[in-house]
């Protein structure tokens, strides 16, 4: 990174500091002139949102924890003092926690981002491998936070995640147990789970960083998906993206704040308000609504598979259930490959963005689906029925129609410039 | 494996109709505008001073408020003086002295609400093994929390004929599964209110969980006065942004 050439700054301390630490002339490369497509939408604010998101994560976090107490006798108890006895704590509290849910609507939303306009195809590959290692990262953090305030879908959430573990032939059970630091979930369990909640979201921070030294190899992708091809295709990112990004997150935030002042709880389970109790379970256990989808794709496994005509089974439907469920996010990881149709850009793809589409649609309705108990019904049909069939897309749309079109689509003709693709849309409408 | 898929199937179909024999019916609670509903929504501290006598001459009997203290009352619209005259009626245990005694003393404001049981066990012992839960946070943690606490102490029926209500269980409309063991607790006349308010259960129940409300969530009128500000603020900011964002990008379009 200090290997380039130097910037010259007039402001002597300014220079003398840059001589020796170029920090000056990095910002003024990578935020300042650095050069990005000028055909941006909306859509790609939501990198700048999230990492403001994690940011004021951080910030509330280290401010709860100075108040609050990982203990399972106390736990339930401190953070009721956060609301009701620490200065401005119920707001603390109020943003930490439905920040949350706003950090993964803005994730949510970059990666779909991300599908709809190809980012993540070569030279992206890494770029985007390491923005699903995030999403990742953000559900363990987000699961182990759900955990402290030791409410009763704190716990009865927390034996249903760990207890998948044991799922694992031979090393599950032994995994279990050191999950929860003994042979029930326990305050060792809640002391564990409080200093990895602490410690992911820094190891998050360190990934993002990562992600963005990728991007700025490679360059953002924009919604045309055509590389830049001079300095007729690309702005300054400053003062354009940093004003477009800044008006964007403002709009996110005021819908942010709604929420945080007016329905602080809305996002979250009332059995939550109830201290946690080893003896007494939930009616209907569930997670919080960013893991719906996939809750619902764990859920989806209801059946053994085993050798036909025999009693023997090689995956149980529980194993089964969490290979689905783990699966399913791993087919993120390999998405790179498993599309290597030249054209990124959805826009220019009608069949890919049909599909992608109902896709979009299909995992809002295992969001759905996971909301509900396991008998429910859904237009007379059985829930667990809507499950697996969402499922079965979810899987199809990756391992069957995305290598299908590889080989089918014949895709819109491109534009030939970003340039090109800005005027052609200007003249129509005009 | 054919076996299983049969199975499966069966559990498949027969499970709808198994739910809705399986019990645990819940009846959505009518909804009421209560006093703090809203944007602007605050709390009636007339009411909140009737349903806080309410729950001292009934519900506190049996159900505690642990996160509560005395000093909070100050919420209700008492003075100082009247929050002394109230802890005044009280005693806390203390302790140990020096002498490593427990000791009985005056009650202050900065001490909690006392409960009316020793410990969990003694309360659930006291009533037939039902633990009365604490209500703290009773609003807070219960789907549609205000509407279902009002629909429920409300809500005591005649059994139907089918239901069998073992001794100490009473029918309750709003109760998930209608079988409660709280007996009816409130009654026509029963608690005296002060100020003119009709002395019905209906208005008991409404001005309980009015507190009960302000229990759960004592900053709701500085939550929402803060929200208004920072809301107003923020937009404001996005305006003034998105005027600077277009003079910016007028030379590019």
């Amino acid at each position: 990174m200090g290997s380039g050439e130097r910037v010259e700054f007039d402001n002597k301390v300014v220079n003398w500091i840059d001589e020796r630490l170029p920090l000056f002339t990095l910002m003024q490369k990578e935020y300042g002139v650095f050069p990005t497509p000028r055909n941006f939408n909306y859509f790609w604010n939501f990198g700048a949102i999230a990492m403001f998101m994690l940011i004021a994560m951080i910030a509330t976090g280290i401010f709860l924890a100075m108040n609050y107490t990982p203990h399972v006798d106390m736990a339930f108890d401190s953070v009721e003092r956060i609301d009701r006895d620490v200065n401005w704590g119920w707001m603390l509290r109020d943003i930490h926690m439905n920040g949350g849910s706003f950090f993964f609507i803005a994730v949510y939303i970059h990666i779909f981002r991300g599908m709809y306009y190809g980012s993540y195809k070569k030279p992206r590959e890494l770029l985007w491998i390491l923005g699903v290692v995030i999403f990742l990262l953000m559900m363990a953090t987000a699961f182990m936070g759900y955990v402290l305030p030791w409410g009763q879908m704190s716990y009865w959430g927390a034996t249903v995640i760990t207890n998948l573990f044991s799922a694992i032939p031979f090393v599950g059970d032994s995994i279990v147990t050191l999950l929860w630091g003994g042979f029930s979930i326990d305050n060792p369990t809640l002391n564990r789970f409080f200093a990895l909640h602490y410690l992911m979201p820094f190891v998050i921070l360190a990934v993002v960083f990562l992600h963005v030294w990728a991007l700025h190899i490679c360059g953002s992708n924009n919604p045309s998906g055509i590389e830049p091809k001079g300095k007729q295709d690309t702005l300054p990112f400053h003062p354009y993206y940093t004003m477009k990004d800044t008006f964007g997150l403002l709009v996110f935030l005021v819908i942010f704040c709604v929420f945080v002042f007016y329905a602080p709880d809305y996002l979250g389970h009332p059995d939550n308000y109830k201290e946690a109790n080893a003896l007494v379970t939930p009616a209907h256990i569930v997670p919080e609504w960013y893991f719906l989808p996939f809750y619902a794709i764990l859920r989806a496994i209801t059946f053994d598979i085993g050798i036909p005509f025999t009693e023997i089974t090689i995956i149980s439907a529980k194993l089964g259930g969490v290979i689905s469920m783990f699966g399913s996010i791993g087919l993120l990881l390999i998405l790179p490959w498993l599309d290597t149709h030249p054209i990124r850009s959805a826009r220019y793809r009608p069949k890919y963005k049909f599909f992608l589409l109902v896709f979009l649609a299909v995992f809002c309705m295992l969001g759905y689906v996971g909301s509900q108990s396991a008998d429910a019904v859904f237009f007379g049909l059985p829930m667990t029925l809507i499950g697996i069939l969402c499922t079965t897309y979810y899987y199809g749309f990756f391992l069957v129609i995305i290598p299908w079109l590889n080989n089918t689509e014949k895709g819109k003709d491109l534009p030939k410039s970003i340039h090109d693709a800005v005027l052609k849309t200007e003249r129509e409408k005009a | 494996m054919m076996m299983r898929f049969a199975l499966l199937f069966a559990v498949l179909v027969l499970m709808p109709v198994a739910g809705f024999a399986g019990g645990g019916e819940t009846v959505k609670p009518p909804h009421h505008h209560w006093h703090f509903s809203g944007v602007n929504g605050t709390y009636d501290k007339a009411a909140l001073q009737r349903g806080y006598k309410v729950y001292r001459e009934v519900c506190a009997s049996c159900h505690s408020m642990k996160q509560l203290s005395f000093r909070n009352l100050t919420d209700l619209g008492y003075d100082e003086s009247q929050v002394k005259a109230i802890v005044g009626e009280y005693t806390v245990m203390d302790g140990p002295n020096d002498e490593g005694e427990m000791f009985e003393r005056p009650a202050r404001p900065s001490d909690q609400f006392p409960s009316p049981f020793e410990n969990d066990k003694a309360a659930a012992y006291a009533n037939g093994g039902a633990l009365p839960p604490d209500l703290s946070l009773i609003i807070k943690a219960r789907h549609h929390g205000p509407d279902y606490v009002h629909a429920l102490l409300t809500g005591y029926k005649d059994a139907p004929h089918d239901a069998h209500l073992l001794e100490g269980q009473h029918w309750n409309k709003y109760m998930p599964g209608h079988v409660i063991a709280m007996a009816p607790p409130l009654s026509d006349g029963q608690v005296a209110y002060e100020d003119g308010s009709p002395d019905t259960v209906d208005q008991y129940a409404s001005d309980v969980v009015q507190f009960l409300t302000w229990a759960g969530d004592p900053y709701m009128e500085t939550r929402k006065r803060t929200g208004m500000k920072v809301i107003i603020f923020l937009l404001v900011f996005a305006g003034v942004m998105y005027g600077v964002k277009r003079k910016i990008w007028s030379d590019v379009h």
